[in-house]
């Protein structure tokens, strides 16, 4: 993934105003220019974020307040976004207030939060929106002054003149707001920092302690009806008929309706541009006046579901990706060499399949959405990572001008990827569509893990050849389900590495809707790639971690512009994990695995330590090494980093939904296993300090970590897990086989 | 429609419902108090935890039969202002990614450490397992229920 190129003028992105109570207004559009002639609102109520959708409020008592634009998913980014701004601005941020801004778009540009991107497209323009409010107080100062700007400095939201005046912006945001936004500005050296790199707590943090309302679940307004959804149980059926009489009949009940003739309308092949993840069956919907009664008038109702399309099994699912594994029908994204004459030549080769299975994403806040349609206005509140794409979709579906659309954003109760899919906005703007009335629709748990846009299963295989001690040949072969894990990774690591190097890629329609999960594309392909090599360093009888250095030599000085990861900074990551985990200087029975990955542009570097407790292994410990750039929030970098590594640990060792004739296996945690409290190791990070752009953390701890356990094990217990979930396999947890020291 | 009344947060209230209804949704719908988390319904992810007579209940899975009478401390009710030593410890380590387990996550620790002031590392685990946080802050929950129980004794 390449980073665009941002350029743009700051005249072109900003504009300011004087507000009616006092204050400046500053108006600002991420990665798209203002239209020529909008100017901010006068008044605060009035934010329009059509025409901007970011903005900074100066109060003239010195106040700043900040209408971030990302959606929180539990990422940081309500946090570590507005402290670019501050920064720049120079002011204290004890005195920064952070608002979520709405969103009442077809403007709203990248308000997106996924793909660990957040923070790497707002570095530039953050600073410089910051940096160009400083510069407008600071000139405004000047003129008050009758000095030069270039005599002023500032500090904490205060500007001094040579002579040591002093303004505080409050005493200038009159002024400024009547100035010409500036043409040029400079942003700060990145030592000259004090808030960036510095630790600040989650902004909304006092607020959930104290159980204020901030979810989409929270959202009510006065005359709220609740919407509960009866779904086909199973992919492939769809809804025949139904009878809703005696749930019609149960307490708090106002109506049962069928919908889904709009969301049809989605789905369509000439619609493709909104490629949205849900059953084209009809649903049935009780509305009632509580959450509960509308979720246990659902269970009442009697419906009659008929097969469209082949109900698939986890049983057919592997044989299928096997085949195409076996089979010949690949498109071939990167070919280096020869592949097929160096593992003719080969000494030794060795060829290993891995394999997965489906996931949840199970955010914690089950999918909700609230929703009001009047003739005039389309009202939609919740939590979403797409709002732009959501309300668009839902103008489009319902025939209406996306301008009569209003969406607000809540906190998100996670996101995991599951929220960049709207299908609940969708059904519940059908819904309230409908009905005329202020909705929310409610999944249950059940309701949230049957109704997936799941994480697909994938298989890879992966075989290289070696002579003279050399890896001379790597060949990666992907089968996937569907579209969401497929194909975007022929260069990754050891792309460029191997002379001889090929990725084929393949994929069959699977009829279960799936879609991105944390960290897509590599949240198993790291676990495959981490094993092999493991593997394979110990089927050469060489040192595991030299084997990794050795080929990250051979890319350096690379021309090879496709190449995604950085062999320096990957060299550099594998030496301080090497150093900071003790590496192979652990005492007897502390079994260690190895793993080193770059994804989402950040490189990670991670060893688990495994040891037996009642003949069992268990993780212990894992330190980890990670190179994002300059860290905007040490604190929130470290939860965030944290989080992953324990959340892939946790996939790699629990995760598995079965399917059969297309009905998910697992509906609750009851029968689908998260990791707890008891099963999570310490975990010691290490930043790696550089100057480089900042990149995002929200998911590139987590595809090592299966892989860094799983070295562990085979460590711990002489077998190799290449499937997961490995609680799948007791028997290979045994420790009957442990060799008593460690290999390589 | 029976007619219930519970103590909720110090305060008496009185709500009609049918009787199978969980004291989750009462707490949710009717008295507006939206701190109390759903997660899964079924007493397995602790989201729902609050105080029932001072023991950590699971709302979902309690009916409004079983608690009719009773007092029950919600997180809106743990404190004044957050003031709490498990929400000062929630606060001094910034807990929270996502948030939405952290209720039920300070409401289970609180009550283990009023009966348990003094805890060992495996109890605190221990007291902790029934509560999922998906996006496994688990490192600095623990943390934070350590440095709660110094703050406390
Ligand atoms: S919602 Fe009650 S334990 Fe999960
Ligand atoms: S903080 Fe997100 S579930 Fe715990």
């Amino acid at each position: 993934m390449s980073t665009p190129s941002i350029t743009f003028s700051r005249r072109s992105f900003i504009r300011t105003s004087s507000l009616a109570s006092g204050g400046l207004l500053i108006g600002f559009n991420l990665f798209t220019a203002c239209k020529p002639k909008v100017t901010p609102p006068v008044d605060i109520s009035q934010l329009n974020f059509n025409d901007f959708n970011a903005f900074i409020k100066i109060a003239d008592n010195g106040a700043v307040t900040i209408f971030a634009p990302n959606p929180e998913i539990g990422q940081g980014v309500k946090t570590s976004m507005p402290m670019l701004i501050a920064e720049e601005l120079d002011v204290a941020w004890d005195n920064v207030y952070v608002q979520q801004g709405d969103l009442d778009t077809n403007n709203y540009t990248r308000q997106l939060a996924g793909g660990s991107q957040s923070i790497r497209f707002g570095w530039e323009p953050l600073r410089q929106t910051g940096a160009t409010a400083r510069q407008m107080l600071v000139n405004a100062a000047a003129i008050k002054w009758g000095v030069d700007p270039s005599e002023c400095t500032t500090s904490e939201g205060v500007i001094t003149n040579a002579s040591g005046d002093t303004l505080g912006y409050g005493d200038v945001v009159k002024e400024a707001a009547l100035l010409e936004v500036p043409e040029n500005v400079t942003l700060k050296a990145s030592k000259d920092f004090k808030i960036i790199g510095s630790d600040a707590k989650n902004v909304d943090l006092e607020k959930i302690i104290t159980g204020k309302p901030l979810f989409g679940l929270d959202y009510k307004v006065d005359g709220m009806v609740y919407a509960a959804v009866l779904r086909p149980p199973a992919f492939g059926k769809v809804l025949e008929s139904y009878d809703a009489t005696e749930a019609k009949a149960m307490p708090g009940v106002i109506d049962v309706i069928k919908i889904g003739e709009k969301a049809k309308e989605l789905t369509k092949e000439e619609n493709s541009n909104w490629t949205v993840a849900m059953s084209t069956s009809d649903k049935v919907v009780v509305i009632a006046k509580t959450t509960w009664e509308a979720l246990k008038a659902k269970e009442a109702i009697k419906a009659n579901w008929v097969t469209e399309t082949p109900l698939e099994s986890t049983q057919d699912q592997d044989q299928k990706l096997l085949a195409l594994l076996d089979g010949n029908k690949f498109n071939t994204l990167r070919k280096d060499g020869d592949i097929k004459k160096a593992f003719a030549q080969a000494e030794m080769v060795l060829e290993r399949t891995y394999e997965s299975p489906f996931l949840p994403h199970n955010c914690m806040e089950p999918m909700n959405f609230f929703a009001n349609i009047t003739d005039e206005k389309i009202h939609l509140v919740g939590p979403v990572q797409t709002p732009e794409f959501a309300a668009n979709a839902v103008a489009g579906m319902l025939g209406r001008d996306v301008n009569e659309v209003h969406l607000e954003m809540t906190r998100m109760g996670g996101g995991f990827g599951r929220r960049l899919y709207g299908d609940f906005v969708y059904e519940v703007a059908e819904i309230a569509n409908v009905i005329r009335k202020p909705v929310k629709v409610i999944f249950s748990r059940e309701d949230d893990m049957t109704a997936g846009t799941y994480r697909p299963a994938i298989k890879y295989r992966i075989k290289a050849a070696v002579k003279d001690g050399q890896v001379t040949a790597y060949h990666l072969k992907e089968a996937a389900a569907n579209g969401n894990m497929y194909g975007l990774i022929p260069n990754f690591f050891p792309a460029g590495a191997v002379e001889n190097y090929q990725v084929d890629v393949a994929n069959y329609n699977s009829s279960i809707t799936t879609g991105a999960w944390r960290a897509p594309y590599t949240n198993f392909l790291a676990f495959a790639e981490q094993s092999f090599f493991d593997e394979l360093a110990e089927t050469m009888k060489v040192d595991r971690i030299q084997l990794r250095l050795d080929l990250l030599q051979k890319v350096k000085g690379t021309t090879d512009k496709r190449i995604e990861y950085s062999p320096e900074r990957m060299e550099n990551i594998i030496k301080v994990a090497v150093e900071k985990s003790g590496w192979g200087k652990k005492e007897s029975g502390i079994y260690q695995g190895f793993a080193a990955y770059y994804c989402h542009n950040t490189h990670v570097a991670e060893v688990a330590d495994v040891i037996i407790e009642n003949g069992m292994p268990v993780v212990k410990k894992v330190t980890c090494v990670v190179d994002c750039g300059i860290v905007v929030n040490p604190l929130g970098a470290k939860n965030q980093i944290e989080g992953g590594i324990i959340d892939g640990i946790g996939h790699a060792m629990y995760g598995d939904l079965v399917f059969e004739d297309g009905a998910p296996q697992s509906q609750n945690y009851n029968n689908y296993r998260l990791i707890r409290m008891m099963e999570v190791p310490e975990i010691e990070t290490h930043l790696i300090q550089n100057e480089l752009s900042p990149t995002g953390l929200g998911e590139p701890t987590l595809p090592p970590a299966g892989a860094a356990v799983a070295n562990a094990l085979k460590a711990a217990t002489g077998n190799r897990f290449t499937q997961q979930p490995f609680s799948k396999f007791p028997e290979m947890m045994q420790t009957k086989s442990a060799p008593k020291t460690i290999i390589g | 429609m029976p007619l219930y009344s519970i103590t909720v947060n110090g305060k008496l209230k009185n709500v009609e419902v049918s009787s199978d209804t969980p004291l989750l949704w009462v707490l949710r719908d009717h008295l507006e108090l939206v701190g109390t988390k759903f997660g899964c319904g079924i007493a397995q992810c602790g989201a729902c935890t609050v105080h029932l007579e001072g023991n950590a209940v699971r709302s979902c899975s309690l009916t409004m039969d079983a608690v009719d009478g009773k007092s029950i401390t919600t997180i809106e009710g743990l404190s004044e202002n957050g003031t709490h030593p498990v929400q000062e410890a929630w606060k001094e380590l910034d807990v929270p990614q996502c948030g939405y387990c952290q209720a039920g996550q300070i409401m289970t620790a609180s009550a283990f450490l009023d009966k348990n002031p003094k805890p060992s590392e495996s109890e605190i685990k221990a007291a902790m397992h029934g509560n999922i946080c998906r996006c496994a802050a688990y490192t600095r929950i623990f943390k934070a229920v350590e440095l709660a129980a110094t703050k406390i004794s």
